[in-house]
């Protein structure tokens, strides 16, 4: 492994130096039917769960097939796509916010080989490596964080929980069966690098357990006025202790009755570290979207407060996420999402019909925005 | 032979979906075989370490990555993110294992030629696992050595064009739906606005300046795919103030069933007729539709361009055609005080390059008031419910507006400036006395 240099000089870091260039420009990465036709398109079709034709003013038509796709992805997973891309699309594609590849072809004639191409490529398991679907009204891609395989603060696993869950909805990302799209997503702790707080379901890692603390090391690694001043319910303060050796440091002291696990402190101080294997797990939430389409976008809502991490296919959080897209596949009406539906019906009967305990975890007693959440009404259901 | 015994990872690679474990032991052979003699910069068996430690954290329900340490290239703040693993002695092959943004272009279009340079550069210098891509944007490269970060920078530089992207307390990498590149639904054109934005704003994505993270997303329409309005600091969604286009014979064909409705998107369940009345007209939430005698008819001044009508006869209705974008401002996720959406305080500005009025009366006042302001890792949502949203329209000098509000304040505590009260606040006590005896 003998070190080859790129040409960076370290003794001179600033010679040739090339910075603030930017992406490259997207026009370089256009097809040839996207570049003539941006802006003029009229409008689109679903003609197949995955299988997307837009039709512009010009008379021109794109053909996309989407896949699903891992987010984590290697580079032979990627050459492997560039090849699909340049037999089928003359070397374009592009990826979704929703980690799905799209590949896009300009004639009809040209979808048949490209997605029995697709479908037919699997892995040594069994899996399929390209999935076409995640169209319409189904549900797409996980979008989700880094979890155990890359992040210092998760509660859970990110690509695990998310593989396991894919499974047990792949027929729903391959058919358009239910009264709207249905987004899932996965924050492995309360960070949350993606949007799931406004997700028809999402998956999100908690720990449970105040932090434990280091203090032989917390004031040589840490900053103590910051890891005070990161806590939200000023539940840390300074303290003095002895450590058995006899010698008196300085380090912290926490309420653990004010904690709120939200390791906000572990992110400011390693010397606070949270997880824990029975702490950790998953937290349900369901209800929110980002759409403005019929109703404002809404926040998701806890509807489980906690599942433990049961590795490697989380059983508990698969199957609570199925009774929630098989109850809401029954009885919400066709446009409506989760929480749209949710909302007709009233939480109450949510809680009915997909057969979730409710318990007093998921009663808001967070600061003032808890109110707004009781019933200060005397109309509910029986 | 793998180098560790991964049982539970295993148990991950049957069933439809993709399966991530099979995707990376098939790196880790490629490695190892080697087929092509490369003279891998890190590691040979970093993916079979990765494996190994990631088997490690199922079975114990923990991870094993440090917080990073201080690392990037010479003269940027942002872009790299340091990562150690917390058992080097049993995975040496992640003991550092660094993470580097590279800045996607508009719209996530992209050519093999290109993603192939990509993939050249990370086999021979990194891991070879990606993420395409992070949760806001980047092509994510997972995991190299501390000396290889410069090696990619100047090969990423000098060779491929290309940059790094955001991380820390800079402006995050822009990111944009696929817009008017292939989506009828665009009110402007998300890619030039998301790379204008992203190259003027260079300095604030590399070089931390600002109190924390700072997202900018655009959004084509208000369907909002890329979800600015629940995850971008200023979010641009694309909107216009005439009227909707008909096209009546298009109409006429939904609803006598030649035309699929929404799209096609419901065809997996028999719906039944598609009954305009009942899906259209009646679900929207100003009613300010109509459909009598054969014709549709809007009420456009009273619709909120909800987009449910255009989006289920995308044939029949069409956006108008003075378009421009709406800026929300403030969303975040719950972290600290609980998650924000945005907060509409643009209702209509333009669209159109340079956008000089876009930078120059929306971003440049409020990031000059958040630096100024801003606490250390308070998010522009968190500032503006410290200070209030009166400030905002303070800094930024827009006028008042019931267009960015639900309904009125409920409470009469209003915060009066001196300036604002006949006489001032001023006054003298023995003058009051002589009227109010004590």
């Amino acid at each position: 492994m003998a070190f080859v240099s790129s040409g960076y000089n370290p003794k001179e870091p600033m010679k040739d130096r090339i910075t603030d260039i930017g992406p490259k420009h997207f026009e370089e990465f256009y097809p040839p039917v996207i570049k003539n036709n941006k802006g003029k398109w009229l409008y689109h079709e679903i003609l197949e769960p995955g299988v997307l034709v837009h039709v512009s003013e010009t008379g021109d038509e794109v053909y996309t097939v989407r896949v699903g796709g891992c987010r984590l992805m290697s580079i032979e997973h990627i050459r492997e796509i560039c090849e699909i891309a340049d037999k089928h699309c003359n070397g374009y594609l592009r990826f979704t916010t929703r980690n799905n590849i799209e590949f896009m072809v300009d004639s009809k004639s040209k979808v048949k080989p490209l997605v029995d191409d697709l479908m037919s490529r699997k892995q040594p398991g069994g899996c399929y490596k390209f999935p076409v679907g995640g169209t319409g009204a189904g549900i797409t891609n996980i979008v989700h964080t880094q979890g155990w395989l890359h992040c210092h603060t998760p509660a859970t696993d990110a690509s695990g929980p998310v593989k396991a869950t894919m499974d047990v909805l792949f027929d729903d990302f391959r058919t358009m069966r239910l009264p709207a799209h249905v987004r899932v997503s996965l924050a492995c702790c309360l960070n949350m690098c993606g949007a799931v707080h406004c997700s028809d379901i999402a998956i999100l890692g908690y720990h449970r357990k105040p932090p434990l603390l280091d203090h032989e090391y917390l004031d040589k690694m840490c900053e103590v006025p910051l890891a005070i001043a990161a806590c939200p319910t000023a539940a840390i303060k300074p303290s003095k202790v002895t450590l058995p050796s006899g010698v008196e440091v300085k380090s912290v002291a926490v309420n653990q009755e004010r904690c709120m696990f939200c390791g906000n402190c572990y992110t400011m101080c390693p010397s606070m570290p949270l997880a824990d294997t029975e702490g950790d797990g998953i937290v349900i939430m369901a209800g929110g979207k980002v759409s403005n389409r019929l109703s404002a976008p809404k926040f998701s809502k806890v509807v489980v407060a906690f599942l433990p991490n049961e590795a490697p296919r989380w059983p508990q959080t698969t199957a609570v996420i199925k009774k929630i897209v098989e109850a809401y596949a029954k009885g919400a009406n066709k446009y409506e999402r989760v929480g749209e539906w949710a909302e007709r019906i009233g939480w109450e009967r949510f809680f009915e019909k997909c057969e979730i305990e409710f318990t007093h975890h998921l009663i808001d007693d967070f600061r003032d925005p808890a109110y707004f959440t009781w019933r200060q009404t005397t109309q509910f259901k029986f | 032979m793998a180098k560790h015994a991964t049982p539970m990872l295993d148990q991950l690679e049957t069933g439809p979906w993709p399966s991530f474990v099979t995707d990376i032991k098939r790196q880790a052979e490629f490695r190892k075989k080697n087929q092509e003699k490369m003279n891998y910069q890190i590691p040979v068996d970093v993916c079979e370490d990765l494996l190994g430690i990631l088997e490690l954290s199922f079975k114990q329900g923990r991870t094993h990555w440090k917080h990073g340490g201080i690392v990037g290239v010479f003269g940027y703040g942002g872009g790299v993110i340091g990562r150690y693993c917390d058992q080097p002695e049993q995975f040496p092959g992640v003991a550092h294992f660094h993470t580097m943004r590279v800045a996607q272009p508009a719209g996530k279009f992209y050519t093999s030629s290109y993603l192939r340079e990509l993939c050249d550069l990370w086999d021979f210098r990194g891991s070879g696992i990606t993420n395409m891509h992070g949760s806001t944007g980047d092509i994510i490269f997972l995991g190299t050595t501390t000396p290889q970060l410069e090696e990619i920078f100047f090969e990423l530089t000098h060779r491929i064009n290309q940059d790094l992207g955001g991380s820390g307390s800079n402006l995050r990498t822009p990111s944009d739906c696929v817009g008017q590149a292939r989506c009828e639904f665009a009110c402007y054109d998300t890619q030039a606005l998301c790379h204008d934005l992203t190259n003027e704003y260079q300095d604030e994505l590399h070089r931390p300046a600002f109190p924390y993270k700072f997202k900018f997303k655009f959004d084509g329409c208000p369907n909002c795919c890329v979800a600015s309005i629940a995850r971008s600091d200023m979010s641009f969604i694309g909107t216009w103030r005439d009227d909707i286009r008909v096209d009546q014979k298009a109409v006429a064909a939904y609803v006598g069933g030649e035309l699929k409705a929404n799209a096609g998107a419901h065809s997996g369940r028999d719906w039944g007729k598609f009954d305009i009345q009942k899906e259209v007209v009646g679900l929207c939430p100003t009613g300010c539709m109509r459909y009598e005698g054969g014709k549709l008819e809007i009420n456009n001044r009273e619709c909120t361009r909800c987009m449910h009508c255009i989006n289920v006869m995308p044939r029949a209705l069409r956006i108008g055609l003075e378009r421009g974008l709406s800026v929300l401002v403030g969303a975040k996720a719950p972290i600290l005080d609980g998650a924000q959406m945005g907060t509409l305080l643009v209702p209509f500005i333009s669209a159109e390059p340079p956008y000089s009025e876009l930078k120059e009366t929306v971003i440049e006042p409020i990031w000059d008031w958040w630096m100024e302001e801003g606490k250390n890792r308070e998010r522009l949502g968190e500032l503006i419910k410290r200070q209030g949203f009166g400030k905002l329209l303070e800094v930024t000098g827009f006028k008042p507006d019931p267009r960015m509000v639900k309904e009125p304040r409920s409470n009469p505590y209003i915060f009066w400036k001196e300036e604002e009260v006949e006489g001032g606040w001023e006054r003298d006590i023995n003058e009051f006395r002589k009227h109010h005896q004590r």
